[in-house]
């Protein structure tokens, strides 16, 4: 089964390390073919021919050599919820009926979806902040693609998409951020307005309308017409360290404030994960958060927290079924999904005061 | 850079902030006189764009991309575009729209390498055609001739290309 790729790690791949704050960075190109209507207006017989079009350009491809291809309508439910909490694919292709694909290289991180809003949504993903990387890798993949598929392109708007809002470069550059301390201080709602007026959005996990569970956010640019890639980049970058700033601010203020609060809580939430019997995923989110936040504090070992970012995937409905191996309807998964956490943490420490009194 | 409203070289050159959003527009120094442009004491973009709306609807009704079908309607309310046609044919709907939503109204990134020998391709045909059209003028028949000929097989390439 297609998901059977994600419970054995591909050669070469090194378990990612996290650092505070910033979870992964991502780059998503947005192409659409030359002479085929984009997907959302296409027949079934065009999208397919588009789709075969990909596939065969795309096996082709220097950095797609041994990568996963497979159609959406192969792939069990539960496969495609797996696929989307991996944040591999989007919601929207979860739900396509026909004629879309996925390509997955072999180290997981370039996954690209054919027939989503446009015909081919190049992403490269990789953990912390590196953009510098991500669009290196990104540009590489979608030349190399360039060079076997003609886009439709226009010398004053760029690459034409579905919707005007990803015209030019079609690019979509975003990071996830753990922001606990600006959740907790109530400043979360002032930086969405500070970084709406830059051009650059606030989103919840999962995209567009989620929720920010685990106080963790998507920030992306909104405008993609008008600058180049790198310039995107920049102005981005250099919001995200800003952001950056303001949560260890806010975290120091709220250690500093309240200190003794605020221990309770992170306390409280290892007690929590170490001897559940039934967890919702968003309460597991939430205990998972304060466990990052005490492991950037210094007051559980940096492992916890290479430990809570496997953990705010593990925990998703999709996943805890996948490691049942089968579906589970919601309540079981509660049991099953505490299980997992009170396995995981059993040996977790109590928390260290010391860093907050230095 | 032209005048938002007709192709006009822009002088007047505003940016006002509206609902946190940067709206930029260029106009020529008639259609300022004539928008009410040079009196800033009531002055507003969303005026403005209010009104290029509401001249742009009475146009706009009937627009419908002869290529992939999708019709004003449907571009108004869901937003999405149906083919790269739809690029030319709503085009003057979707400008005012650009504006609004991006940092610019020109592409500055990227440029794929198959669109650049197009784009070039295309500039040498224009070449030759002038050429041919001099040559022409200075009844230079022979010239003409082997021109029209290199013309026509330029031509032909184009089409593999494209």
């Amino acid at each position: 089964m297609f998901h059977d790729l994600f419970t054995t790690p591909g050669k070469g791949r090194k378990l990612p390390k996290s650092i505070p704050v910033t979870l992964s960075t991502r780059i998503r190109l947005a192409r659409n073919l030359r002479e085929f209507p984009f997907p959302g207006r296409a027949e079934t017989s065009q999208k397919r021919a588009v789709l075969t079009k990909c596939m065969d350009a795309l096996s082709d491809v220097k950095g797609l050599n041994d990568s996963f291809s497979v159609e959406v309508d192969d792939l069990s439910e539960l496969d495609r919820q797996i696929l989307v909490e991996k944040h591999l694919i989007s919601p929207e292709l979860s739900q396509v009926e026909e004629g879309s694909g996925i390509v997955l290289s072999e180290d997981r991180n370039c996954c690209i979806m054919i027939n989503e809003e446009d015909h081919l949504r190049i992403q490269v993903l990789r953990p912390g902040l590196d953009f510098g990387s991500v669009w290196k890798l990104a540009d590489a993949l979608d030349t190399g693609i360039e060079s076997a598929i003609s886009y439709a392109y226009d010398g004053e708007l760029g690459f034409l998409t579905a919707c005007p809002t990803n015209l030019g470069t079609g690019m979509r550059a975003s990071v996830m951020m753990h922001l606990p301390g600006l959740v907790m201080s109530k400043n979360m709602d002032k930086v969405i307005n500070a970084v709406n007026q830059l051009g650059i959005a606030v989103r919840g996990l999962f995209g567009e309308g989620s929720d920010a569970n685990g106080s963790i956010f998507q920030i992306s640019n909104q405008q993609t017409l008008g600058e180049s890639e790198p310039a995107i980049i920049e102005r981005l970058d250099s919001t995200l360290n800003n952001i950056v700033r303001q949560e260890n601010f806010a975290r120091e203020k709220l250690l500093q404030d309240d200190g003794v609060r605020l221990m309770d809580k992170m306390s409280r939430a290892v007690g929590n994960l170490k001897t559940c019997y039934l967890m919702q995923s968003s309460e597991a989110m939430d205990c998972l958060s304060l466990v990052r936040l005490a492991s950037d504090f210094g007051m559980l070992p940096e492992k916890y927290r290479n430990l809570a970012d496997r953990m705010f995937i593990e925990v998703q409905p999709g996943h805890v079924q996948l490691s049942a191996g089968k579906p589970v309807e919601a309540g079981f998964r509660d049991s099953l999904r505490a299980e997992l956490l009170r396995k995981e943490f059993l040996r977790a420490p109590q928390i260290d005061p010391s860093p907050a009194a230095g | 850079m032209k005048c938002h409203h007709c192709d006009k070289q822009a002088t007047v050159h505003l940016t006002q902030i509206l609902n946190g959003q940067m709206h930029k527009m260029d106009l020529c120094e008639a259609c300022a006189q004539e928008k009410g442009v040079t009196n800033p004491e009531n002055l507003s973009i969303g005026n403005l764009m209010e009104q290029d709306g509401a001249e742009v609807d009475s146009v706009s009704g009937s627009m419908v991309c002869e290529t992939c079908g999708t019709t004003h309607q449907e571009f108004k309310k869901g937003g999405r575009l149906g083919c790269e046609a739809c690029y030319h044919v709503f085009r003057p709907v979707l400008d005012p729209l650009l504006d609004g939503m991006h940092a610019g109204v020109r592409h500055q990134g990227k440029v794929p390498a198959g669109s650049k020998s197009r784009v070039d391709f295309e500039q040498s045909i224009g070449l030759v055609r002038k050429e041919l059209q001099e040559a022409v003028e200075r009844e230079d028949f022979e010239k003409a001739a082997e021109l029209r000929d290199k013309l026509h097989d330029m031509e032909n390439e184009a089409k593999t290309i494209a």
